[in-house]
Formats: C-alpha cells, sequence, structure tokens
C-alpha cells in the first residue's frame, strides 16, 4: 500500500496547495480532547497531522511544547496510549497522514521492532525524531522501511551541504525544514534566510520540503507557499487550546485551523 | 572483559564506547559538535594550545595537586594504606577546574566568546565562572531551582566571578534540566556560543574532550604513586555522578589491569526506595542528553527524577565511558546512601583534619568498608573530588545544627 504522506503530498501539489501540517501533543490538555482535536484539526483544514509524544526532557522545545508534554505525562500519556489513539482515529475513518514526532528515549525503551509493528497495525505513516540525527538513525530507517513507515529527516539552517546531502539519501516522505536557529515555539515573523535554506536542500532531493519551527499565522504559511510545500504549526496552536475555556477547545482549535487556511476572514 | 588495549582507545570515530556514546542531539547542534571535534583534535596537535594549557594548570590552578597519605585514616579502618588524591587542593575546590580551564582555551581557539554550562553542585559553574573571568569570557550558568537553595554559597560565588546565573524551574528543578535548559541556550545561540559540559555525558566528543582534560588527575597519581610508594595501588576507588572525577582518575590506569576500578554511586535514601541516584546500579540503558548510557527511567522511557544529599551525583545518567567500563568488566560501580556519605563527610573532617564535599563523602564511606577488608601492604587511591565548604548549610541542616 503506498504511504499516505505520499499519495498526499502528490494530491497537493498537483491542486497547487501548500499543505498544512498541525501538531497536538498526545494527552493534551487530556488523552480523550487530544484525540478529539486530531479529528477536529483534520476536519478544519489539516493535511496531515503530527502527534507529539511527550517527553520528561524535551530538549528541542521551548516552553509551549515542554509545557504541554509535561501536562500530558501527568494525564498519564506515553507511547502505548498513543498507539492506541492512533489505532482508534484509524477505526474512526481518519485517512489522513499522522506521523509521531517525539524523542528517541520512550521508542528505544518500548523496543524498535515491537513499536514499528504496532505502528504498523495501526496505520502510522512517518516518524520525526529530533535528537535522532542520520548518522545515529541507518539502522532505525532500515527497520521502518520494512514496515512501510517513512523517517522524515530534520534540517536546519546550521546544515552544512554535505549534512543536507546525507540526510536526503535516508529520507522518506518529506524533509522536515526547521525554520530558525532555535527551539520551537510561536515566533512572530519567519527568519531571513529561510527560502535560501529550503533551496539548499532542493538540491539534493526531489522530496517535498516542510517548514516549521515558529510558524504561527496565515501570512506566514503563505509566504512559505511561495517556495516550499508545507507548513507545521505546533506551538501557536497549542497555545491557543491552552488559553481556550475547556468547554470551548474544540471550537477554538477548528477556528484557529481555519484561520491558518484564510477560511474565518481572520488570520487567528 | 574486553582488551584493556582497545577499552583506552575508546571512544570510536563514531563516538562509541561500544554501544554506548555516540550523539543523539537535534540537528541545529550538529555541525557545532562537528566543529568541536575537529578543533580539539587540531589543538591536541597545537604546541602552543598545549603549552598555554600547562602554564595555567600549573600557576592558574595549582597543579599538580597532592597525593596525601591518609596515615591517621589508615590506622583507624586498620587493613589497606589509603592515599588521596588531593583535587580539592585545586583552584576553586575541585576537580572541576581541570575541565574548565580546558575548554575555556578550546572556545577561546573557537573564536566563541559566550560561554553557557550547567551546574549542580555549582562546583563546575564556579569552576566555569573563574576560567571566564580569566579568560575574558561571558559566562551563563544554568542552574536548577532547588540546587541554587541548597548551594546558595556557589551561587553567590560565581556572581562575585561575574557570570550571570539562570534559575531553571522545568522538572525535578536540578541538574538535570539544568543540561536540558543549556542545550536550548545552545540551539538558540550556537553560532557564537560555546557549551561548557561540566561531565564526561553529552554527545560525541563531549564524553571524550573532558575525560582527557580530566585525566591529569590519574595520570598524576599514578607518577607520584610510582615515585613515593614505588608501585601502583591495588584500588582506585572514586564517587560517580556524571562521572567525570571517576573517568580522571581511572583512565591512565585502564592498562594497568591490577588496579582494580571502583566507581561509587549515590543510593540517596536507598536504592529500593527509588529515591536514589545509583544509575548503574538501578537503570537502564537509554538516551538523555546527546549519548547512550545506563539511565534511570521507568516502563514507558521517561526519565525519572535522581534523589541525592549531594547535588553533584544528583543526577539520572552517567558517561558512557562509564557503563561501557562497567558492562566490560573493567571497573565495578557501589553505592553509597546519604546517611552513610554523611558518616563518611564527619569521618575524613575528624580523622584527617580535611572537610570533604558531600560527593567526595560517598567514595569515604566507601573506604570502611574496603579497607578493613584489606592488607597493610595493599594499597587503596581514593580520587579526593573536592572540598565540602559549600555543603556546610546541607550538612547542618541533616545533623540537626543550625548556623
Amino acid at each position: 500500500m503506498a504511504n499516505r504522506i505520499d499519495t498526499t503530498m502528490q494530491r497537493l501539489k498537483n491542486a497547487g496547495k501548500t499543505a498544512l501540517v498541525p501538531f497536538v501533543t498526545v494527552g493534551f490538555p487530556d488523552l480523550d480532547t487530544s484525540e478529539a482535536l486530531a479529528q477536529t484539526i483534520l476536519e478544519s483544514g489539516g493535511d496531515m497531522l503530527e502527534l507529539g509524544i511527550p517527553f520528561s526532557d524535551p530538549l528541542a522545545d521551548g516552553p509551549t511544547i515542554q509545557m504541554t508534554s509535561f501536562r500530558a505525562l501527568e494525564n498519564g500519556a506515553n507511547l502505548r496510549k498513543s498507539l492506541e489513539m492512533l489505532k482508534r482515529l484509524r477505526d474512526k475513518g481518519v485517512e489522513a497522514p499522522l506521523i509521531f514526532m517525539g524523542y528517541y528515549n520512550p521508542f528505544l525503551r518500548y523496543g524498535i521492532e515491537k513499536f514499528l509493528q504496532a505502528s504498523e497495525d495501526a496505520g502510522l505513516d512517518g516518524i520525526i525524531i529530533p535528537d535522532l540525527p542520520t548518522e545515529e538513525s541507518a539502522e532505525f530507517r532500515e527497520a521502518c522501511q520494512i514496515h512501510g513507515i517513512h523517517v522524515i529527516p530534520l534540517l536546519a539552517p546550521t546544515s552544512p551541504d554535505s549534512r543536507i546531502a546525507e540526510a536526503c539519501k535516508g529520507a522518506g516522505g518529506f524533509i522536515y525544514c526547521v525554520s530558525l536557529t532555535g527551539v520551537t515555539g510561536a515566533r512572530q515573523s519567519l527568519s531571513s534566510g529561510l527560502s535560501d535554506l529550503v533551496g539548499r536542500i532542493r538540491q539534493h532531493t526531489e522530496l517535498p520540503v516542510i517548514v516549521g519551527f515558529g510558524i504561527s499565522r496565515y501570512e506566514h504559511i503563505q509566504e512559505i507557499g511561495q517556495f516550499a510545500d508545507g507548513a507545521v504549526v505546533a506551538s501557536a496552536l497549542l497555545d491557543a487550546i491552552d488559553k481556550s475555556p475547556p468547554e470551548a477547545v474544540q471550537d477554538t482549535a477548528r477556528k484557529f485551523v481555519r484561520g491558518l487556511r484564510g477560511l474565518n476572514g481572520e488570520s487567528s | 572483559m574486553q582488551n584493556t588495549q582497545d577499552t583506552q582507545n575508546l571512544p570510536d570515530e563514531r563516538g562509541r564506547f561500544g554501544e554506548f556514546g555516540g550523539r543523539f542531539v537535534p540537528e541545529t547542534l550538529m555541525s557545532a559538535v562537528e566543529e568541536l571535534e575537529r578543533e580539539y583534535i587540531a589543538a591536541q596537535a597545537d604546541e602552543e594550545f598545549q603549552a598555554e594549557m600547562r602554564h595555567l594548570s600549573e600557576h592558574f590552578v595549582g597543579r599538580p595537586t597532592s597525593l596525601y597519605y591518609a596515615e591517621n585514616l589508615t590506622n583507624e579502618l586498620g587493613g589497606a594504606r589509603i592515599y588521596l588524591k588531593r583535587e580539592d587542593l585545586a583552584h576553586t575546590g575541585a576537580h572541576k577546574i581541570n575541565n574548565a580551564l580546558g575548554q575555556g582555551l578550546l572556545a577561546k581557539r573557537m573564536g566563541k566568546n559566550r560561554i553557557i554550562a550547567e551546574t549542580g553542585a555549582g562546583q563546575h559553574g564556579v569552576a566555569t565562572a573563574s576560567i571566564c573571568a580569566m579568560l575574558k569570557q561571558e559566562c551563563i550558568i544554568y542552574m536548577g531551582e532547588e540546587d541554587i537553595r541548597r548551594q546558595s554559597l556557589n551561587v553567590f560565588r560565581m556572581k562575585l566571578l561575574g557570570a550571570e546565573v539562570r534559575t531553571v524551574t522545568s522538572g525535578s528543578r536540578t541538574l538535570k534540566d539544568a543540561i536540558n535548559e543549556a542545550i536550548r541556550d545552545w540551539v538558540s545561540n550556537v553560532e557564537t556560543t560555546h557549551y561548557l559540559i561540566g561531565s564526561v555525558v553529552g554527545p560525541h566528543p563531549y564524553p571524550k574532550i573532558v575525560r582527557d582534560f580530566q585525566s591529569v588527575i590519574g595520570r598524576e597519581a599514578r607518577g607520584q604513586m610510582m615515585s613515593t610508594v614505588g608501585r601502583l595501588p591495588d584500588y582506585a576507588v572514586a564517587c560517580v555522578g556524571g562521572g567525570s572525577n571517576a573517568i580522571g582518575l581511572f583512565y591512565e590506569f585502564i592498562k594497568d589491569s591490577s588496579v582494580k576500578l571502583l566507581g561509587v554511586e549515590a543510593a540517596g535514601l536507598g536504592v529500593e526506595t527509588g529515591k536514589h541516584a545509583a544509575t548503574m546500579t538501578a537503570g537502564e540503558v537509554g538516551v538523555l542528553h546527546g549519548s547512550m548510557s545506563y539511565l534511570l527511567q521507568d516502563e514507558h522511557g521517561q526519565v525519572t527524577e535522581a534523589h541525592s544529599i549531594s547535588a553533584g551525583l544528583d543526577y539520572p545518567g552517567v558517561g558512557p565511558e562509564h557503563s561501557w567500563l562497567r558492562d566490560s568488566g573493567r571497573a565495578e560501580y557501589v553505592s553509597v546512601t546519604d546517611s552513610e556519605a554523611l558518616e563518611g563527610f564527619e569521618l575524613m573532617c575528624r580523622a584527617e583534619g580535611i572537610i570533604p564535599a558531600l560527593e567526595t563523602a560517598h567514595a569515604i564511606y566507601y573506604l570502611t568498608k574496603l579497607a578493613p577488608t584489606l592488607s597493610r601492604d595493599q594499597i587503596i587511591l581514593m580520587g579526593f573530588s573536592g572540598r565540602g565548604d559549600k555543603d556546610m548549610q546541607t550538612v547542618a541542616e541533616a545533623l540537626g545544627v543550625e548556623i
């Protein structure tokens, strides 16, 4: 079966659309609500979804995702429950690409082969591990390939061409382009030099390039659409969910994601 | 057991000690750790760099530190002769200065004038702040809120030395969280900033670089043993948190198979209580802070909070080379509780007139178990990692004394 990321990206490319990839932390604000949020977001204009697997020491993340991870762990979220959520989303008919993003240790502890078998059964399409750079991921990538799961590498403004080339060789699905030299978290504007970085990456791959870190609003996505294939929005969405009254969380997320698409007549 | 020659030639080019070590860091940092490795290799071959290092080691740090025969302690314990490698006599009061000096000079060589560091007990923070003042570098120290409370004297020292101390309030508010925060700073400022890691942890090449700068401890001690006693010790004993003083003492002796290497971890309130920092006694292999090593974690791979009366040992991980030395059988690791460490602390004060750091006190207590089982013609070399002035508040509290 073709990987959902590949078919989705092809469809968006044909339509001339920029992929919108929102992010939710599994277990934030609680387990049930995050599961409902996943559906809401995909029904409101999200093309793919990143499911953040909470970790005790999220060292590439800024205050927002630190907070959501901490709350998720307090709510009892973990990798096993993330897999169960994934399975339920598929059972409910979710067809969009679903991607896990999380630090390496929980996967390692679960057992890589056991995790990949469960992921394949549950319908996972891709995985992003911020603390598993190309030189440490060879075995993992090989194992993922057997299970039809893409390993999506991150590339950053500090990546020299040699590292970009190496990462692109082993990549699947798309390339995650880190927009800035820093941790995750909503920013006011995009960093200069971003389109050059995407251009440098494109010299080494035919895969789509999706930009993440710091992206918070409709205008950012419009701008990114000029030179890249998609955008990830995480902290800004989670901030909105955090600020929302509990009973209005789904509505808040719906409006926020529609806003990113320019569908509300408002930008956020 | 693995060939000891191989053991001393680690890490390999991938930064691995067997399965341990590696480079598990965000992509943003990869070019910085590669640059650090290149610069370190170049500095090793640079006679001018080496000469400056030697000069400052002698005149700023006060090396070589003495090797002291603890005759009173030896008599009191009634067994093996005990020799102390006195890193407490190094400038700023602990072995930490050896690595801070080396990395400070390396940062200068790389043209990175902004230095960040984490600290637990504050010893590495003070050492780093001293070096930065001397080398005219900007210095920012990340320290957990809990550690700031119990090591307030060292916080004041760092500030006097011109460092900015940033309070870390995430997670357990101790050393592990200070490292997380330092890494986040580094990710954001990597082009101008050197992260001066204080222990043999982190991504390759840190475990190697820190070991190399600390290996002066064992190199000197080996020479001093040979010239004063005329033979090698039977045991080398040191406390282990991240493990830099222990590796510093052990490394030179790895090839001497007659020397038993013994690391002492912090058992906190007791390993069975779950409130401890005995990573290699009770941990499982995992990845934290850039390397694979033994790690205190739960069944879901979440890192658990460590506990020790000693802030410097209060860390849920351990340097990858220790994990390798343990699994290869070359070194052995034991653990000592908070209250036992306090016994060791008082014993050293009373017997030898030396106030040890609480970290060091863990190793001292273990001597009371080990020495009596040995004979007078056997020798124990103990790494006396630091002095105890910083711990007066903690010890007074533990002993129920108000100061």
